[in-house]
């Protein structure tokens, strides 16, 4: 019963983020230079045509009814329509989300598997070589510019030693996307047997997922690491200790579970450096995601991509930070039994 | 002022110093900054060539004598395009992170020591703004308002006004309470000289650590920004713009075009980083030792 109450204690705080999220993102819009009317009526329209489509879309009208209509249509999907290619942007939001969500989870997957060992043995062997070692890479990790990285990594692999593919897209420009199952090029292609595709897409996927993986993997591994030094001078793993129990089953049974739950406090921040990274990263490696898609649009000024992208950045990190509280309350007894 | 003596903030009498040379990484850093700030300052006089200047006859160089750092297409020194740079990435994030700390400061303490509606009113817009990621809401604020360093400041500092917003807040909640500042207004002074004199210096510790480790960041969003075209453009010169411009001479192997620029962001944001982190070290006594 009590987390039934946290649950609906956080919902009541995101309620009001929410709102101001939108209004922020309308503001965006208010803002931004180009006028939305002159998109949807096309190069070649009459001034009165113009007019007219200004009045049907409510330009015209007082600017709280604008942000009324504004937020009945993002209500309905309505996030307006792309200069550039002429189609709704939930459209083209919907065909680049795949290649956005498997870069995401790879560079996730990267910096779990690279900076929790990481981070373990930092907080086991404490000011020894490993812990040093950490400490740079964590240091070095955030103040790297990932644009940089990522032409660094495209410089040293493909264009020094030639093992990675060309920095253009999700595949080689000889194969064909495997059947289309969940979007996720990896993962519908070892569905499909398609070992060709499978190939190919992993090596696309390697430099770009490394390159964001490097700027979340730090405050992982550093978390973790001060997490995990907490949890080794705790009562109950002295006493762990003290039973006798095998050093294997007290780090990485006592310790190490327990280590992990601050950890899931910062997999809200790392989600929001993905999505800023993603933007950037996806330029660089003309990634065919919403990231690159956005950016194209910023410097188009294409109106409702920028704002449409920065206002579902911030939706989805929202909703990402509540489930990130509602998994802290679920792993915490405390909050879970009240 | 005797009123800055107080447990917990270690304000005074600065052990810290002591502390700071004794770690050779953070001296280091704070070597480095300084070397950064003085290069910036002295651009005009050190700089071999003009960042400007172009020479056909020189165009594509690799590092060499006198090029130490090669040049571009058009002929331009890297190496003194780098130094003048530095004065711009330097000086947008300083600026910026100055007006985010003097702005977000001030509401903050003024929201936490009135309290009720306002309190209630700052907060709420506070949430909202930080559900954006800053790097986000900082490309869609340039887009919005226009590139141009006045812009750039302005866009950068808007991302940071929230943070410190919330921390000036916070301090003033809890320095409130103390009984000095309970003393302070039992002797009738006005609520101005309160804010001011008794309450902002031990609320300052905090923010200062904060604002060392955003400044890195700035500078980070604005070579970002820059980067994708939105920030400082070209043929101006910024390490950003720089990398931006060399990224596309990198498939043809010129290398030093893109390098060179990345190392000058890395060197100032690791400066800043360790710097901020040797200050929380100094200043937060609660966090030795935890990083």
């Amino acid at each position: 019963m009590a987390f039934a109450w946290y649950v609906v204690g956080r919902l009541a705080l995101v309620i009001p983020t929410l709102f101001g999220v939108t209004l922020i993102s309308f503001l965006l819009t208010v803002l931004l230079p180009g006028n939305p009317a002159l998109v949807k009526a096309g190069p070649f329209a009459t001034p009165a045509y113009i007019k007219e489509v200004e009045h049907q879309m409510g330009l015209d009208r007082p600017i709280p009814v604008q942000y009324e209509r504004y937020v009945a249509g993002l209500l309905h999907g309505d996030l307006g329509e792309s200069a550039a290619t002429g189609r709704p942007v939930l459209q083209d939001f919907a065909q680049r989300l795949p290649a956005t969500l498997e870069l995401t989870l790879a560079s996730l997957v990267l910096a779990v598997v690279f900076g929790l060992p990481l981070g373990v043995l930092s907080a086991l062997h404490r000011d020894k070589l490993i812990d040093h070692l950490g400490r740079v890479v964590a240091v070095a990790g955030v103040a790297l510019p990932s644009f940089w990285t990522g032409l660094l990594l495209i410089y040293v692999f493909f264009y020094l030693l030639g093992i990675a593919p060309a920095p253009l897209g999700r595949l080689g420009p000889d194969v064909a996307a495997p059947m289309h199952l969940t979007g996720l090029y990896v993962v519908d292609s070892v569905l499909t047997g398609n070992w060709r595709a499978l190939g190919s897409s992993l090596a696309h996927l390697a430099l770009p997922s490394f390159t964001l993986a490097i700027s979340i993997m730090a405050p992982l591994a550093r978390m973790v690491r001060a997490s995990m030094l907490e949890t080794l001078v705790s009562d109950y793993v002295k006493a762990a200790w003290a039973a006798g129990l095998p050093a294997r089953q007290v780090i990485y049974g006592d310790a190490l579970r327990n280590a992990l739950i601050p950890v899931i406090t910062t997999l809200g921040v790392v989600f929001g450096f993905l999505m800023a990274g993603n933007a950037v990263v996806e330029s660089v490696f003309a990634w065919p995601g919403i990231g690159n898609y956005a950016v194209t649009a910023l410097m188009t000024k294409d109106s409702a991509p920028i704002q449409s992208f920065v206002l579902f950045v911030a939706v989805m990190y929202v909703l990402v930070n509540f489930a990130v509280d509602v998994a802290y309350g679920l792993a915490d007894p405390r909050i879970r039994l009240g | 002022m005797a009123g800055l003596a107080l447990p917990g903030h270690p304000w005074t009498g600065w052990p810290g110093m002591r502390r700071l040379r004794r770690n050779p990484v953070s001296l280091a850093a704070v070597g480095t900054l300084a070397a950064l700030v003085l290069i910036a300052a002295l651009a005009p006089w050190i700089m071999p060539f003009g960042p400007d200047d172009t020479d056909p006859t020189a165009a594509l160089f690799g590092p060499c004598w006198p090029h130490w750092f090669g040049t571009d297409v058009y002929g331009r020194d890297q190496f003194s395009r780098i130094i003048y740079a530095a004065r711009v990435d330097l000086a947008v994030p300083l600026a910026a992170t100055s007006a985010a700390l003097a702005v977000g400061s001030f509401i903050g303490m003024i929201s936490g020591y009135r309290g009720g509606w306002l309190d209630m009113l700052v907060m709420r817009a506070v949430d909202a703004v930080l559900a954006f990621p800053a790097l986000v809401l900082a490309m869609g604020l340039a887009a919005a308002l226009g590139s141009g360093t006045g812009n750039l400041i302005l866009v950068i500092a808007i991302t940071q006004v929230p943070t410190y917003l919330r921390l000036m807040r916070g301090e003033v909640l809890r320095a409130r309470e103390m009984e000095y500042a309970e003393a302070a207004l039992t002797v009738g002074n006005p609520t101005r000289r309160i804010l001011f004199v008794h309450l902002l210096p031990n609320c300052i510790p905090p923010l200062i650590v904060q604002a060392t480790l955003a400044t890195g960041f700035a500078l980070l969003t604005m070579a970002t920004l820059s980067f994708l075209g939105l920030g400082i453009q070209p043929p101006a010169s910024e390490w950003g713009e720089m990398t931006a411009e060399g990224a596309s001479q990198m498939v043809t192997g010129e290398w030093w075009l893109f390098l060179f620029p990345g190392l000058a962001i890395m060197l100032a944001v690791l400066s800043f980083n360790l710097i901020g982190d040797a200050l929380r070290d100094i200043l937060d006594p609660r966090m030795r030792g935890v990083r």
